[in-house]
């Protein structure tokens, strides 16, 4: 089991309300996945600058004069803004890929947790209700995000298990459900150049996303190549800059919820996680379809 | 009439009261509000009362249902009515997976659609769903009546045992073992008898298509013993 929740807002209004919302959303799915939880969240950007979501297990001594550091390093402005064991850094885009690997450098334990023009992503170990707290969820702002609560089958319980995973610049992925054949798609990515961080079946997915797109495709494409390649019980929820998708399997055993209205579309495992959104009274509901591809964009 | 709100009063609380309906009891009309997607609102009840659920509910609504009559106004989440004996639900929404999984007995009419794996290892359950119906419903059905006012997903009735399922609009596939059958004058009686009970109005028994088991997966055959 897992519990998948996602908001993408229409209504710009309600952009300060997305993490209070999404918040509230993840909290009332913690007993479909109460040993971690996960967030990624699409807030603002200035056109200039880009993010990267950090995490360290020694938050104190890694993000200590990281910004300085990071800065000398690329000659650039860096500034670092740390929650908790993750932060995020804002880089001058052109420098987004320097950063990266002088980050690797700079500071060998910290991990990547994703980046982009927008996206920041926090995952940790932990209640639901605590991963909220810690990162102050509750407070961001943005047109749109996806959460997930995990209860872990396919591999241990630690922070770099946690969903979403990163699919690429902008780009994450929350599932619900099992891969079967993830040791041989990791075998096959890993020969084509993919790097892993862990043992989880999700992170193949994420990277096998990933690895399409860099062949050419774009996210419907790949996640349409998906259906036939991943074998096992999956609801993907995905994240974009702009938009978000979903998709099942064609068993499609594991819940998924559809919610829209003039303002939104919402996601939920289970209607429960819906339940409180303003105007879910008269909003179209419906289950997504097994094997189909849904997508919004703004 | 006994009103259970679910904002103020536990689940647990709700499906005690129930449970402690006693003989000759005259609360025999239950209300209850504000269920918010809870799961197993109204499990397991055993005495001939009317219970109306306002509002959608999560997994399991009504499972075990024995004589009650259960409303919901709103959709269910997957398993509505599993393993129910008697009595009646109504479901005035959609319903998730495997609606009336496994049902015994009683009906279970859903006005909306009903996702994928309705009436499965259905075992005499009567189920009337308005709308349509998803994959792999019926899958080993051994007793019991699935009618449909509307269009079946793929694998309809696959290793279907002696259900009857009748089908208005079109199936997208049938299931192993699962073929078209005739429509027999007890067939349009009995067709015509659910009809009625499910409160469907407008809609002969004549516009249905009956299926039902080709009974050739009853034995082994030993021309396939190669294919395993």
């Amino acid at each position: 089991m897992c519990g998948i929740v996602g908001l993408f807002l229409k209504d710009k209004s309600m952009e300060p309300q997305l993490g209070a919302l999404l918040s509230e959303m993840l909290v009332s799915m913690t007993d479909r996945g109460p040993d971690s939880a996960g967030i990624a969240i699409y807030g603002a950007g200035d056109g200039k600058h880009s993010k990267i979501t950090i995490q360290s297990a020694s938050p104190e001594r890694d993000f200590a004069g990281l910004d300085k550091d990071l800065g000398a390093k690329l000659g650039a402005d860096v500034s670092l803004v740390a929650k908790s064991t993750h932060a995020v850094i804002e880089v001058p885009t052109a420098k987004l890929d320097a950063a990266r690997e002088a980050l690797a450098e700079l500071r060998p334990d910290v991990r990547i947790m994703g980046s982009g023009d927008v996206i920041e992503i926090y995952k940790e170990v932990g209640l639901p209700a605590d991963v909220v707290e810690r990162f102050a969820l509750a407070k961001m702002t943005g047109t749109h995000g996806i959460g997930h609560t995990r209860m872990a089958t396919e591999s241990a319980v630690t922070t770099l298990g946690a969903h979403p995973f990163s699919t690429g610049p902008d780009e994450c992925l929350v599932h619900n459900g099992s891969l079967s054949n993830h040791n041989n798609l990791r075998r096959e990515l890993k020969r084509d150049g993919m790097k892993f961080e862990t043992e989880n079946d999700t992170e193949v997915a994420a990277a096998y996303l990933s690895n399409k797109m860099a062949h050419g495709m774009n996210l419907g494409q790949a996640l349409e190549a998906g259906l036939s390649d991943l074998d096992g019980f999956f609801t993907f929820v995905v994240g974009t800059k702009d938009g978000f998708g979903v998709v099942r399997d064609p068993i499609a055993c594991k819940p998924a919820v559809l919610a829209e209205t003039d303002r939104y579309v919402a996601f939920g495992s289970e209607y429960r996680a819906l339940a409180n959104l303003p105007g879910i009274e008269d909003a179209k509901i419906w289950e997504p379809e097994p094997s189909k591809v849904y997508f919004w964009e703004h | 009439m006994p009103t259970v709100d679910l904002a103020k009063s536990t689940l647990r609380e709700l499906n005690h009261a129930l449970h402690n309906i006693k003989d000759g009891s005259n609360e025999t009309a239950w209300e209850v509000v504000n269920p918010k997607g809870s799961h197993s609102v109204a499990v397991g009840v055993d005495a001939p009362v009317k219970v109306d659920v306002h509002g959608s509910v999560g997994y399991y609504c009504g499972g075990m249902n024995s004589e009650a009559t259960i409303t919901v106004h709103g959709s269910v989440g997957p398993g509505v009515g599993e393993n129910m004996m008697s009595g009646a639900i109504f479901v005035k929404g959609d319903a998730s997976q495997y609606a009336g999984a496994t049902g015994r007995g009683g009906l279970l009419v859903i006005e909306g659609n009903a996702s994928s794996r309705c009436g499965i290892s259905m075992k005499g359950i009567n189920i009337v769903v308005h709308g349509n119906i998803g994959h792999m419903s019926a899958f080993m059905a051994q007793s019991g009546n699935l009618v449909v006012l509307g269009d079946a997903g793929d694998a309809l009735g696959d290793s279907i045992y002696e259900a009857r399922l009748f089908v208005r609009g079109k199936v997208k596939s049938l299931g192993a073992d699962c073929i078209e059958k005739e429509m027999r004058p007890e067939h349009i009686e009995l067709l015509a008898g659910l009809l009625e009970k499910a409160g469907v109005t407008g809609v002969k028994p004549e516009e249905f298509t009956r299926y039902g088991s080709a009974r050739t997966l009853y034995n082994f055959n030993i021309d396939n013993a190669d294919a395993y």
